[in-house]
């Protein structure tokens, strides 16, 4: 989905922040809200990297700006139990007024609907038989696809033309896992783009790579 | 899907205590277990384990070797794998060539070698601009790298993750694999600083 996430070559977010001595984690509730959204999505909500990250697209723009980065790891953590019917709508915020005092009631216990859904191995790398479909050195376009779901095809290399560098390891396709619709394993290919193909000819001359999978790329030569 | 949470005007200290306590009173979370995971990544896995690799490598001609063959099964030899390591590239920086690493589309990172992101990984300024104006970016980190120099930016979109080895630093020639482990910092290792001369 073309959401708040998919930052690269946004502008307006003005200078970095930067202090080489920053600990792990800045307050204690970092490591909590960490450590409680992994073991969701490993125990609790059907094992699925792609559907966590989707869970974070998902937030409302101001709520993913605003909350920080573990602050979306909790709400990520509060999306995936929610849609798998650990816990009810609503049900963080009324436990914690309850916390603080206040007199309020909790919602009902949701029914378990933990996705039937099983991977076919550990983590997200596959075999696939077939020889992928792309040589190295090859023109490849990215395709201009804007899904409604999960996509790990950035905004800014759609439509553009670059070459495959490296195969990588095949792998799942995050746009169907995340939805718990299909590994749909395939290749993966390393592309190369131009800087001055993706920001015009005033831009600082590097070279970009990315990673992407069969399904978002067409042959350009 | 259900819909995302609401946004809510509650501390996000108090949501994450209320959370736990939900999980811990249906018994799916054991409070010892979150401890223990945090001191994982609090303490053990963390950038101390790249920098390892890296002075290894710089000390090693056949493990940098292996190393640049295949980054994964190099960086387990020293016992480091684990989530977010399935699959490591190992990109060396040399006098015209500098790598940099970054995840435009959340904060992909080599966990096992790295440990979690810092701050500036997950800054909206560094994941939007590394991709556009790097030389611009790591001017602000305080790198300034001249024209002769190649850059290329690794966009971590997939499980593959980056790690950057350092060049070697002028003078350390006569240092030990010990040594040198200290002037091998997180930021050399996602590109954005040099390794740290010798004192």
């Amino acid at each position: 989905m073309d959401g708040i996430h998919d930052m690269g070559g946004t502008q307006g977010w003005g200078e970095l922040h930067f202090d080489p001595d920053e600990p792990v984690f800045t307050a204690p509730w970092q490591g909590r809200a960490f450590a409680m959204c992994l073991l969701s999505m490993n125990r609790l909500t059907g094992r699925n990297l792609d559907a966590m990250r989707h869970a974070l697209e998902r937030l409302r723009p101001l709520q993913y700006l605003e909350n920080g980065y573990y602050g979306r790891w909790l709400l990520m953590a509060e999306t995936l139990l929610t849609d798998s019917g650990v816990i009810g709508e609503g049900a963080v915020d009324a436990r914690a007024r309850k916390l603080r005092g206040e007199d309020v009631s909790e919602p009902p216990e949701p029914e378990l609907a933990k996705p039937d859904y099983t991977p076919a191995g550990p983590g997200s790398l596959r075999q696939v038989e077939a020889e992928p479909r792309f040589k190295v050195g090859q023109q490849v376009r990215a395709k201009n696809l804007h899904p409604k779901g999960h996509t790990r095809l950035p905004r800014y290399v759609r439509g553009q033309v670059g070459t495959v560098e490296r195969i990588q390891p095949a792998a799942v396709l995050p746009d169907t896992n995340a939805h718990f619709i299909a590994e749909n394993a395939q290749h993966c290919y390393q592309v190369s783009f131009a800087s001055k193909d993706l920001w015009g000819d005033d831009s600082e001359d590097f070279v970009l790579l990315i990673d992407l999978f069969d399904d978002y790329l067409e042959a350009a030569s | 899907m259900s819909p995302v949470p609401a946004p809510s005007d509650l501390p996000v200290d108090l949501r994450t205590e209320a959370l736990e306590s939900i999980l811990v009173e249906k018994g799916l979370v054991d409070p010892a277990v979150l401890d223990k995971f945090i001191k994982t990544y609090a303490e053990d896995v963390g950038p101390l384990n790249g920098a390892k690799v890296v002075a290894k490598a710089w000390t090693d001609p056949e493990y940098k070797a292996r190393l640049m063959e295949n980054g994964t099964a190099a960086i387990a030899e020293l016992g480091y794998k684990g989530p977010q390591g399935e699959c490591i590239i190992v990109l060396e920086n040399t006098p015209t060539l500098h790598h940099l690493v970054v995840c435009t589309l959340c904060s992909c990172y080599p966990w096992p070698v790295l440990g979690l992101p810092p701050g500036w990984y997950k800054d909206p300024a560094y994941r939007a601009r590394a991709v556009r104006e790097p030389r611009a970016l790591l001017a602000e980190f305080g790198l300034d790298l001249g024209p002769d120099v190649e850059i290329k930016v690794f966009d971590s979109s997939s499980e593959v993750r980056y790690m950057v080895m350092p060049e070697r630093p002028a003078g350390s020639e006569g240092l030990s694999e010990e040594e040198l482990i200290p002037l091998v910092t997180r930021e050399a290792m996602t590109g954005v600083a040099k390794a740290k001369a010798p004192a």
